[in-house]
């Protein structure tokens, strides 16, 4: 705590709305302190603008914690920031140099808006899941735990896959604005266990189709998305997705799995 | 809604998604690569005199399957280029605002990568010269055993005795290494077969195919020109 104030150059995205024109606006803060968190300069900027009687950056966050993936800040040039497997709440200030310029966007792509400034409307991912990423169960008291077998490696991957935070970060890197990492990490975890194995051919389907209707590109098996991804979701999910994909449009009957099937 | 119409909406359904183009995409790389290699193999004839190479050129031509493969190779060429630029194109669309700066975290996107597109179309280029230089070319015809063919080495020693000609095809020779070098391993990727045990193996073995068929197709143009462009046929 004892470290010196640093001074950083910020340049950061201001638009109005998003049917409005944005641009690039420069800002220098001389009291950053490198304990700080990355939004917690944006905080200390924010004051500055206040005070000035500036309209203040708005920037999506909420836990601060890195895992509930509402930050989605293009650092740099790279989401989240340069540091791997870190969500932009969870950078801090040291990692940046006394009189750095820091580039800060919000996430491009044609299915995250712009909403104002830094902020983007990711609700395109709720429309995905909403399209099946999720398991169908009974109500009524808890099933027995050990009444169903998991296979130890299947639990391993579907964990992996299950870390996945929904922050866009994935999107936002590909060269292509392709949201398949996050899609095929919600295929994984739901269908790897015996839980979410039942819907699992119609969920692959659908979600897919409601990928590609909410404007997202395609895969361009580049691995972009794996390596900015804050939580270490692998392109091998992209891979289980395609050919889960393939079988569910081969051989699911379309009155169970394909179609124009809704569930919300 | 019919089973029947179901059914067949399901399938344009797959066709016409994300994945389905890029799996479709991947068999046609996967045939166009095989007919890569086994081009590069029969070409291998050339070093063994001109007799072999006409022999082969000629069995080649004078075979009844010979428009049967032609169709399918154009078929081919024609899904795979067109498929690419459709996909190309919607992940343009994809992202209409550009970053104001955007850096590649360089355990990703390689430069072979990023550039398919561009590898691809200049490629087809590429392709139609190679076309018009040699299938729809000067006609040369030589006698051999009393049976007369084309003489398709003599049009080849020709055409690379002009060092630009050399020169254009080593330059289209990187852009095939680049767009394989991603291109071989993309298809397994695309297709879903990967594994921890075999992908490392996938990728080099990709990398491999693709330099190897680079150098060794750029050879052909080199020992034409070193043998007869220089010293003269």
């Amino acid at each position: 705590m004892s470290s010196k104030n640093m001074t950083i150059h910020l340049k950061i995205w201001r638009q109005k709305c998003c049917s409005e024109k944005g641009r690039m606006e420069n800002y220098t803060l001389t009291t950053v302190s490198p304990d700080m968190s990355f939004l917690e300069m944006l905080d200390l900027l924010n004051q500055e603008l206040i005070v000035k009687g500036e309209e203040p950056v708005v920037f999506d966050h909420d836990c601060r914690e890195g895992i509930c993936g509402a930050c989605s800040l293009m650092i740099n040039g790279e989401p989240h920031g340069p540091e791997m497997l870190t969500t932009s709440c969870q950078l801090h200030m040291r990692k940046f140099k006394d009189g750095d310029t820091i580039v800060v966007e919000p996430f491009r792509a044609k299915a995250f808006p712009v909403i104002r400034d830094l902020a983007c409307d990711r609700s395109a991912f709720d429309k995905i899941i909403a399209s099946g990423g999720f398991i169908s169960v009974n109500t009524g008291s808890g099933a027995e735990a050990n009444a169903t077998l998991v296979k130890q490696e299947s639990a391993e991957l579907a964990m992996d896959a299950a870390a996945c935070i929904g922050c866009g970060a994935c999107v936002a890197a590909c060269s292509n604005a392709s949201a398949m990492l996050f899609v095929a990490a919600k295929v994984s975890h739901l269908g790897l266990l015996p839980q979410g194995d039942p819907e699992a051919s119609k969920r692959v389907y659908n979600m897919v189709k409601r990928m590609d209707e909410l404007g997202f590109g395609n895969c361009s098996n580049e691995g972009e998305c794996e390596a900015a991804c804050p939580k270490g979701i692998k392109i091998s999910n992209i891979a289980r997705m395609n050919r889960k994909f393939l079988l569910s449009s081969l051989t699911s009957a379309p009155e169970e799995g394909g179609g124009k099937q809704e569930w919300n | 809604m019919s089973k029947s119409f179901a059914k067949s909406s399901l399938y344009f359904n797959y066709f016409f998604s994300s994945i389905g183009k890029k799996q479709v995409l991947a068999v046609t790389a996967t045939f166009l690569c095989l007919f890569t290699i086994v081009h590069f193999i029969g070409n291998l004839l050339m070093f063994a005199g001109p007799q072999y190479f006409n022999w082969y050129g000629h069995t080649l031509a004078s075979g009844p399957l010979l428009p049967l493969a032609e169709g399918l190779l154009l078929l081919l060429f024609l899904s795979h280029a067109s498929l690419g630029l459709w996909l190309a194109c919607e992940n343009y669309r994809a992202r209409p605002e550009r970053y104001y700066k955007k850096v590649r975290s360089g355990r990703g996107a390689t430069f072979a990568s990023a550039t398919m597109p561009f590898t691809g179309i200049l490629l087809l280029f590429f392709l139609v010269l190679h076309l018009l230089h040699f299938r729809f070319g000067p006609v040369y015809t030589i006698v051999y055993d009393g049976v007369e063919m084309r003489d398709f080495y003599r049009l080849m020693i020709e055409f690379y005795a002009n060092p630009l000609n050399v020169v254009l095809y080593l330059l289209s020779m990187c852009l095939l290494s680049f767009h394989l070098g991603h291109g071989v391993q993309s298809i397994f990727q695309s297709y879903g077969w990967i594994h921890s045990k075999y992908t490392p193996w996938v990728k080099r073995m990709g990398l491999l195919i693709a330099v190897f068929l680079a150098i060794g197709f750029s050879s052909f143009p080199l020992w034409a020109y070193l043998k007869h462009g220089v010293v003269g046929y």
